[in-house]
């Protein structure tokens, strides 16, 4: 799977849908709820379940990083499952909201 | 990343919410993304490299941005107040393009075959009328430019700042929070499109999810009118509209209890009037931005908690702060520095230089930025201890001779038509009389210029007032190590010799 910024995915697990923001330095699977992501238009919708262990969730607008390899994904709709990079799980990425200045 | 996937991941996500227009009629945010489509799919049937804009503001702008970013052709809006010779110079600059104009603006443009010609209210009927459309597929588009906008040319030429894709989806996306507005809101915009600001506003509410209506043309009255009738949450005014706006306010009675937050910019905000505002709309969250065409809009603000504090405040250092443009965004570098290029001390005035993502400071077939990603704002400012921002107004390019201003590069363009220049600056020095006044320093090839032929070449080609009143011959003239000419060197230096007669 290439992690261009830009590219969209889905989980095959749950509702979640995620934007690749920043690429990671390394090739690797993003994956949510435990299984590897599927690309945007793949026709299969989700299925199976969500493991347990990466069962936090995806927020619609929040930021996920994985500090090692530098990759950081957008959360553009919001499901059960959390994701995660080569297994290391992603990091909500806090900050504070600016205001409207345009 | 591509303008258009904002959009597409909103429209993804909040499907039914209003996008454009009025709560009760408007376009849906997957309307908006499906007419948008159909907009491409024709614009890349025209074969043209560019599509051209003049009008007024309306909810074609933002679907001909989103479908000029989806067929990959840059988006070029045009200045209609300009005079018609000069609007026709930019209207050939963007051939081949398509170019949409309004009914009544379609006379002040001069033939040209590589400018297709599209009447506004064709356009509308053919694109914005009737049932949704379907969304048309299209392929990924490779052209990374996603706007130019021609500078005002207060310095010469008109430019046309490059955009690229890349710099206006970091700016929204490091500065906005995707779907982060509630239904509620809707923001009025009123600034015209071949502003920054008409772009930004486009771009920051569609990823967040914010309903945009457009005033045609910014009247205060209109404004007033428009905020109260459509609830309106947000808007962004420059300094001379918000004075009249509070002057309609106090007029009608109108308290806008639905306004949030008002954002201003784009010119130095008198202390009185944002006085006044605060006093007038206690409710209302106050901002102060400011950026530049070529950093995809804004750099820095001053938000509304800073301007509560500064108001309040005994301290002189922090009640000054409301005069300030607020911090740098977390996102962007921001130095100070000297003539030399080293960084300037808080407190002490320098050019204000930028890094970051957003930052474009491009022009077509010229770069101005830096290798190292910095670019040379040519705004004097100046930094406090706190890390607040002052903008002293745009380097010292202009001349202001008797409330005339000069730009010194029309006056050095006629000089360089002479073979014997080799190098010149044209500045304007202090004088009792004019306030400035004009001055040349130039290089010659011969060592004997003929300054009363390059005079008269002046006055025939521009006014007697932009006539250099006295010539400096120089060996040659002082540049820093990236090739920039110190004019402030220069000017210092003259201004002894020049006033001391």
């Amino acid at each position: 799977m290439e992690l261009k910024p830009g590219s969209r995915w889905k989980s095959a697990v749950c509702d979640a849908q995620i934007v690749v923001v920043r690429p990671p330095n390394s090739p690797g699977e993003l994956q949510c709820g435990g299984s590897v992501v599927l690309a945007i238009d793949a026709a299969a919708g989700p299925t199976g379940n969500v493991d347990a262990a990466f069962s936090d969730g995806v927020v619609i607008g929040k930021r996920y990083v994985d500090e090692e390899s530098g990759l950081e994904v957008l959360g553009a709709k919001a499901g059960k499952g959390s994701l995660a990079f080569g297994g290391r799980p992603l990091a909500v990425k806090g900050a504070k909201p600016l205001p409207a200045s345009d | 990343m591509r303008t258009p996937l904002l959009l597409d991941i909103a429209a993804d996500a909040a499907v039914d919410r209003i996008a454009l227009g009025r709560r009760a009629d408007g376009l849906s945010f997957d309307e908006y993304r499906a007419r948008a489509s159909q907009i491409a799919t024709w614009l890349k049937s025209r074969g043209k490299a560019n599509t051209a804009f003049l009008g007024m503001n309306g909810d074609a702008i933002p679907l001909l941005l989103f479908a000029s970013g989806m067929a990959g052709m840059p988006f070029v809006p045009l200045n209609y107040r300009l005079a018609d010779a000069d609007l026709n110079k930019l209207v050939a600059r963007t051939a081949p393009a398509v170019l949409i104009a309004d009914d009544d603006m379609l006379g002040r443009i001069a033939p040209n075959d590589g400018v297709e010609i599209v009447a506004r209210s064709d356009f509308e009927v053919e694109f914005m009328m009737g049932a949704a459309p379907r969304k048309a597929e299209l392929d990924e588009a490779e052209n990374d430019i996603a706007v130019l906008l021609f500078t005002s040319g207060t310095t010469g030429e008109p430019k046309a700042a490059v955009l690229r894709h890349a710099h206006l989806t970091s700016y929204v996306m490091s500065s906005v929070e995707f779907l982060g507005a509630d239904e509620e809101e809707a923001a009025l915009v009123s600034v015209p499109s071949y502003h920054i600001a008409g772009v930004s506003a486009i771009l920051s509410s569609a990823y967040g999810g914010r309903r945009i209506v457009y005033l045609p043309a910014f009247t205060a009255e209109q404004w007033v009118a428009t905020a109260a009738a459509e609830a309106i949450t947000h808007a962004m005014v420059v300094p001379t509209m918000l004075d009249r706006i509070l002057d309609v306010l106090a007029e009608t009675g109108e308290t806008l209890p639905a306004l949030r937050a008002l954002s201003y910019g784009g010119g130095k905000m008198p202390e009185p009037v944002i006085a006044r505002a605060l006093a007038m709309l206690p409710h209302v969250a106050f901002v102060n931005a400011y950026g530049l065409t070529e950093t995809s809009s804004t750099i820095a603000l001053l938000g509304a908690e800073d301007h509560r504090t500064a108001f309040a405040s005994d301290d002189p250092q922090v009640r000054r702060r409301i005069a300030s443009v607020g911090q740098p965004l977390p996102s962007v570098e921001l130095e100070i520095r000297r003539d030399d290029g080293s960084c300037c001390a808080p407190g002490e005035h320098g050019e204000i230089h930028v890094r970051g993502e957003q930052v474009s400071g491009e022009y077509l077939h010229k770069k101005a930025i830096a290798d190292d990603g910095w670019f040379a704002t040519n705004d004097a400012g100046w930094l406090d201890e706190g890390g607040y921002l002052f903008v002293d107004g745009r380097l010292d390019d202009i001349i202001v001779r008797g409330g005339e201003n000069i730009s010194p590069g029309e006056i050095e363009d006629v000089l360089r038509e002479f073979d014997d220049i080799a190098d010149c600056a044209v500045l304007g020095i202090p004088c009792e009389k004019w306030g400035e006044k004009v001055v040349a320093a130039i290089v010659s090839r011969s060592g004997y210029p003929d300054t009363d032929a390059m005079a008269a070449a002046i006055r025939a080609k521009l006014r007697s007032t932009k006539t250099p009143e006295q010539w400096f011959i120089r060996s040659e003239l002082p540049y820093n190590e990236t090739g920039k000419l110190l004019r402030r060197v220069l000017k210092a230096e003259l201004a002894e010799t020049a006033c001391a007669d």
